[in-house]
């Protein structure tokens, strides 16, 4: 009875995943953009889930990769013959080659992935506070490098041009496509050894797990998601610099925390919720007719709503809204 | 002057001790909190920033100089003593992760906030604006508030030692950095140290905000944003667990960011923040547990 039971851990979040997607099928145009967003958004949360989540260390730094992700993918995927007008300094070998969308996107995957490795190689030999400024530093050093490096981007500007395929079909495959790995690689035995080193760390290290190598594992792995929800995004809406920098690292976060940073349900959970209040939100900034009345809230109110959720989380449930499981079907059967 | 391969001229290296200096200030700020709390303050910079407004504010009010500094204690003093009942208190069992995140949280809070109620345009500071200008000594122009900020920051670290060392309260302090559990054993009520950490953490940050605004008069709500990320790089670049640690981390990072960005021509300087950050991992690397700290890493025995 127990494989049954694994495998609704994997159902129960790409259910939501298609709820979410089928639900956006039914809205307007206009609102359609909401639901699209906050898929990308899972995908984002569930990369960071899955070094989080299951090795206990901070990381500050995913941002990074979803930022070169986006990169990769918008500077591969603006037509050859706009390229000039967005990014007149771009490198020879950049300017004269253009992918399609998949190609575009398994390139942003890949450039998240070496980009961890690289920066993991070093980072993971660190814990505790030490390694969460060190991932802090890497997310800088990214932003900077992008925002004035003219010869891989367009520097200050915004990404136009690049084509716009991620609709909700795109960014659904892209969240299932995300969830299936992280499932995978948490039941695989390097996600069991990382887990155990989170509980126990010297007990781990006792029975011959090397905490290095597993938190690389798993740092690798979740910048190849972070890198392909990056070029998900890219192909969703203009973005620059800005857009991938503190704003999104915190927001990311506070999805993850809220939903309960230990478990996928949780990561799933947690991003879907908060976009949703994001969105409504978002909304009711513009005005929004809601009970009879009209509910017009001032701009910068969504950002004040999600901070105060957030500590309010912290505060009463710090191991958020899931309380950190996974999709409690066994305990309903006990019951 | 010539520093190996940077020209550097006396009034970068003065602006570079200034910054240093206030850096300084930020990191006993976020070191005194973290010895007794054990949590890393991300919420610091908007401490800062609420002074700012304060100052802002009150010039706007025309309020005369003193008064404004007044204000500002009042505003960051009452600001980290709420921080601390709502935030730190109901979290002080919590795993130093949790409270990561969750003052990175209220960090973010309070810039909404500030967003929100401010405007993202910004306010001006002018009341102080004429210790921006310079003073010539022996042919050297400096600006005024570059010698402030580093005697104000010297007084302040002298009186500051002075507190921990020769007082009640300061011993206990120290007590409580070491071994909060043993410490309350001993008798060390710990609210009253924890209170009195906030509050100097506090004054620090209405002084910082009041140097600060001197420099760069234009408050907006990402005031001292970056420069907080800055200093904590600095803070765990010196060494958390000791006052003198990271008293100094903070005030390299601050004079390097500030020698670097006066030297180095535009379009080097503008990756200033790429060098500095990998400055810093490159240090992590080598010394985790802090530059001018003695030691080595204390792994956990079983």
């Amino acid at each position: 009875m127990r494989r049954p039971a694994q495998l609704v851990q994997l159902a129960a979040p790409c259910a939501l995943v298609v709820a979410a997607a089928l639900l956006g099928t039914l809205v307007s145009a206009s609102s359609e953009g909401y639901f699209v967003d906050s898929l990308v958004k899972v995908s984002i949360v569930v990369a960071l889930y899955v070094f989080i989540g299951n090795s206990g260390v901070l990381s500050f730094g995913h941002v990074s990769f979803v930022a070169l992700g986006a990169w990769t993918a918008g500077v591969l995927s603006v037509p050859a013959g706009e390229k000039p007008a967005i990014m007149p300094n771009l490198a020879h070998f950049l300017r004269g080659t253009t992918v399609g969308n998949v190609p575009s996107l398994l390139l942003a995957a890949l450039a998240g992935g070496v980009l961890a490795l690289v920066v993991g190689l070093a980072l993971m030999r660190l814990s505790g506070l030490a390694a969460g400024i060190a991932t802090f530093g890497v997310l800088e050093i990214t932003h900077n490098v992008l925002r004035y490096y003219e010869k891989i981007g367009p520097g200050l500007n915004t990404f136009s041009s690049v084509p716009e395929t991620t609709g909700l079909g795109q960014a659904s495959i892209g969240a299932l496509v995300a969830i299936g790995v992280a499932f995978a690689y948490q039941r695989s035995r390097f996600g069991r050894m990382l887990r155990a080193t989170r509980e126990d760390a010297p007990a781990a290290s006792a029975v011959g797990i090397s905490v290095y190598r597993q938190r690389l594992g798993a740092f690798v792995v979740s910048g190849v998601l972070a890198g392909l929800a990056g070029g998900l995004y890219v192909h969703l809406l203009p973005m620059n610099t800005e857009s991938l920098y503190l704003d999104l690292t915190f927001i990311t976060l506070a999805m993850l925390v809220v939903g309960g940073a230990s478990s996928l349900w949780g990561a799933v959970v947690g991003a879907l919720a908060v976009s949703a209040l994001d969105s409504f939100l978002a909304q009711a900034e513009n005005g929004v007719k809601l009970f009879g009345g009209t509910l017009d809230l001032p701009a910068g109110t969504r950002l004040v709503v999600v901070g105060v959720l957030m500590a309010l989380v912290l505060i009463l449930r710090p191991s958020g809204l899931t309380g950190g499981r996974e999709f409690p079907l066994l305990r309903w059967r006990r019951v | 002057m010539i520093l190996g391969v940077l020209t550097v001229d006396w009034q970068t290296l003065a602006d570079a001790l200034a910054l240093g200096a206030v850096y300084a200030l930020m990191a006993v700020g976020i070191g005194l909190v973290f010895g007794v709390l054990r949590l890393v303050n991300f919420a610091y910079g908007q401490l800062v920033m609420a002074g700012a407004y304060a100052l802002a504010f009150a010039s706007q009010w025309n309020w005369p100089g003193w008064a404004g500094i007044l204000l500002c204690f009042a505003v960051v003093l009452a600001l980290s003593v709420v921080m601390d009942r709502l935030v730190f208190r109901p979290l002080r069992t919590q795993s130093p992760a949790v409270m990561l995140v969750a003052t990175f949280a209220v960090a973010f809070l309070l810039q909404s906030i500030a967003l929100l109620w401010f405007g993202p345009l910004g306010k001006i500071a002018s009341s102080l604006a004429p210790l921006n200008r310079p003073v010539v000594i022996s042919g050297v122009d400096i600006r005024k508030i570059a010698i402030v900020a580093v005697v104000v920051a010297v007084v302040c670290l002298v009186a500051l030692q002075s507190l921990l060392t020769r007082t009640t309260v300061g011993l206990q302090m120290r007590a409580a950095a070491m071994d909060f559990r043993t410490a309350r054993m001993l008798g060390v009520r710990a609210n009253r140290v924890i209170g009195g950490a906030v509050l100097i953490s506090g004054a620090l940050a209405a002084v910082v905000a009041i140097m600060l605004t001197v420099q760069t008069p234009l408050v907006t709500p990402d005031f001292a944003l970056r420069d907080t990320i800055v200093v904590l790089a600095g803070v765990v670049l010196g060494g958390l667990n000791k006052p003198v640690p990271a008293t100094l981390g903070g005030f390299a990072i601050g004079f390097a960011s500030g020698l670097l960005g006066g030297a180095l021509p535009t379009t080097q300087s503008q990756y200033l923040p790429t060098i500095l950050f990998a400055a810093v991992i490159l240090v992590l690397l080598v010394r985790p547990n802090g530059l001018f700290t003695r030691g080595h890493e204390s792994l956990e025995r079983v």
